[in-house]
C-alpha cells in the first residue's frame, strides 16, 4: 500500500508546534495527533465516520482553542473596524454574530472571521488559528490609537459543543443556555465562570461555540465528556462535517490570491460601506470574474481529493478541488473547487475530477450537499 | 496491531494467504489502522495477469487514497465483491472477510521476497 496522504492545510514544520490547554487530554484520549496551521491537533480518537456520526445525531465537543479572538473596544466605524472587515456591522443588534471576511489590498482574502457585538461599542473577532498572527497585525494597523485593541487569543480556550442533542445536554448546567438563538451570544455562567458563548458552529448541527478562560479549558472539557452522551471530534470529522455544508476552509477556498467574490462569499460583503479591498471588488464586479467556486457530488463512493483536476464534460482541464471528501449522508464524493468561470456551468451539468488517466464523473450540485442539518432548530 | 501466523508479508503492508497455487490477497491491520474509515476500493478484473509489487488496485478512505501493490505474480481468478458495497470490511475484519482477490501463482518462488509474521512484527517495530 502506498503511504496515504492525509491531507493537512497549512502545515509550518519550521516552526516548533503550538499546543491549546487541551493538548493532554487529546494524548489522555489517545487521539492520532497532526500538525494543523501551526498546532498540534487531534485528527481523530474513534475513528472520523464515528465521530461524524455523534455530531449529526448526537453531541460532540471539538477543542477549537487555536482560533484567535481579538477585543475591541470603541465605535463601529471610528475605531477603524467597520473599514477592516467586509460584512456590515454598524448595523448588527447587540449580542448578534456576524460572518464576513478581511482583505488585503488586492482584494485577497487575508481570512474569513466572525464579528461579535458583546455591547453597542464592545466587539469580539474570531478569526483562524493559523492566520491569528497576521491578522492581529493587520487590525493593529488600521484600528486607529484610542481604540483598544486586545489580542486575547493565548488568553482564551474554545470548545464546540456540536449536535442536535447540544441544547438538551448543556442546558443542565448552563442556566438560561435554550434562550440562545441562531448566531447570536450572551454571557453565561459556567463552572463558576463569566463566559461568552455564541450559537454558532461549523458543522451544519445545532451547536454552540465556549470561549473559556485558557488554563480552566481543560476543566470544562472533563466536564461535558462527564455525560455519556458526549463524545470528542477531531479535525478528521470536523472537515466532512463542513464540507457536506460546503463551507469554505482558509487555506484551501481562501486565500490572499482568492477574491470573495470567486469564493461565492458576496452576500458577506457590504458594497454601501468603505471597506480594504472594495476597489479591487469592484472593479472585479465590473469586469467579470476569472474563475469561480463550484461543489460537485461524485457519481459513486469515489471522492475528489485537493489538487486533482476539474474536466468539463468533453474532457477539457478547466479547474482544481480546493476540498474533497466522502460524504456519508451521500455515500458518494463531495467537493469543492475552482473553475473557469468562462465555461458558465450551472447546477446539474455533468463534469469530472481526477487525473488523464483515471477521471470520476460528478454533477454540479448547490450547496450545502447535506440538507437535513439542525443548525436552525 | 494485528498480525496473522502463517501469512506472507511485504513493506507496503500488503498480506498473502497461500494454499496450494492460490494466493489470497489483503492489506494488513497497520494498513487499515493508517487509512483510517474505507470508504472505496477499486478491485482488479479478473483474468488479469498482476506482476509482484505492482500496482494492483485502489482504496479510499474518508481523507486519503492509496494503492495497493501484488504481493505475487499471477492471474486475477476472484475478487471479493461485497467490498463493493461494504469496503467498511477491510476494517472490521482485514484479515478474514475484508480480503481482497485470489489469484493463481505464476511463480512460487516470489515467496523469498515476502516475510514472514515474525519478519513483518520485526518490521513494524522498526518503524515506530
Amino acid at each position: 500500500m502506498s503511504n496515504p496522504q492525509v491531507v493537512q492545510s497549512l502545515s509550518m514544520s519550521e516552526h516548533p508546534l503550538k499546543h491549546t490547554p487541551l493538548y493532554e487530554e487529546h494524548l489522555a484520549l489517545k487521539a492520532r495527533m497532526v500538525p494543523f496551521g501551526g498546532w498540534e491537533m487531534p485528527l481523530q480518537y474513534d475513528g472520523i465516520l464515528t465521530e461524524y456520526e455523534y455530531t449529526r445525531r448526537g453531541v460532540a465537543i471539538f477543542d477549537t482553542s487555536h482560533m484567535g479572538e481579538f477585543m475591541v473596544e470603541g465605535d463601529a466605524v471610528q475605531s477603524g473596524l467597520d473599514r477592516v472587515v467586509t460584512q456590515s456591522i454598524k448595523d448588527m443588534p447587540i449580542k448578534s454574530c456576524r460572518y464576513g471576511t478581511m482583505l488585503n489590498s488586492e482584494g485577497g482574502v487575508m481570512d474569513d472571521l466572525i464579528v461579535f457585538r458583546l455591547a453597542e461599542r464592545k466587539w469580539m473577532i474570531v478569526v483562524n488559528g493559523a492566520t491569528m498572527e497576521k491578522d492581529a497585525q493587520h487590525f493593529s494597523q488600521y484600528i486607529t490609537p484610542k481604540t483598544i485593541f486586545k489580542n486575547i487569543s493565548y488568553q482564551t480556550g474554545k470548545i464546540d459543543v456540536q449536535g442536535p442533542l447540544s441544547r438538551e445536554i448543556l442546558k443542565t448546567f448552563i442556566h438560561g443556555i435554550e434562550k440562545l438563538d441562531y448566531y447570536t451570544l450572551d454571557e453565561f455562567i459556567l463552572l463558576g465562570e463569566k463566559v461568552i458563548i455564541s450559537r454558532t458552529g461549523y458543522t451544519g448541527e445545532l451547536g454552540y461555540e465556549i470561549f473559556f478562560p485558557w488554563e480552566k479549558t481543560a476543566l470544562l472539557w472533563r466536564e461535558l465528556l462527564k455525560n455519556d452522551k458526549v463524545r470528542p471530534a477531531g479535525l478528521g470529522a470536523r472537515d466532512v462535517l463542513r464540507t457536506e455544508m460546503g463551507y469554505s476552509l482558509y487555506g484551501h477556498e481562501l486565500s490572499e490570491t482568492i477574491s470573495p467574490l470567486e469564493a461565492g462569499l458576496e452576500k458577506f460583503i457590504d458594497f454601501q460601506k468603505d471597506f480594504l479591498g472594495k476597489e479591487v471588488l469592484l472593479k472585479q464586479k465590473g469586469q467579470g470574474l476569472k474563475r469561480k467556486i463550484i461543489g460537485f457530488v461524485s457519481e459513486n463512493r469515489r471522492s475528489p481529493r485537493q489538487d486533482y483536476k476539474i474536466f468539463s464534460r468533453d474532457l477539457k482541464e478547466m479547474g482544481v478541488v480546493t476540498s474533497g471528501t466522502f460524504s456519508p449522508s451521500l455515500n458518494r464524493g463531495v467537493g469543492l473547487g475552482f473553475v473557469d468561470a468562462a465555461m458558465n456551468l450551472t447546477s446539474g451539468e455533468k463534469i469530472y475530477f481526477g487525473d488523464e488517466k483515471n477521471a470520476v464523473g460528478c454533477e454540479i450540485t448547490k450547496r450545502p450537499f447535506y440538507k437535513n442539518g439542525s443548525l436552525k432548530n | 496491531m494485528e498480525i496473522e501466523e502463517h501469512y506472507l508479508y511485504t513493506k507496503e503492508h500488503e498480506w498473502v494467504y497461500i494454499e496450494d497455487n492460490i494466493a489470497t490477497i489483503g492489506i494488513t491491520d497497520y494498513a487499515q489502522e493508517a487509512l483510517g474509515d474505507i470508504t472505496f476500493i477499486e478491485l482488479p478484473e479478473v483474468d488479469n495477469e498482476v506482476e509482484q509489487f505492482e500496482h494492483f488496485c485502489s482504496v479510499e478512505s474518508v481523507k486519503a487514497a492509496s494503492d495497493i501493490f501484488a504481493p505475487m505474480s499471477g492471474k486475477v481468478i476472484e475478487v471479493n465483491a461485497d467490498l463493493e458495497s461494504g469496503p467498511g470490511l477491510i476494517n472490521k475484519s482485514c484479515y478474514e472477510k475484508g480480503w481482497i482477490a485470489k489469484i493463481e501463482i505464476s511463480d512460487q518462488d516470489e515467496t523469498s521476497n515476502l516475510m514472514t509474521h515474525q519478519e513483518y512484527q520485526k518490521y513494524l517495530e522498526s518503524l515506530e
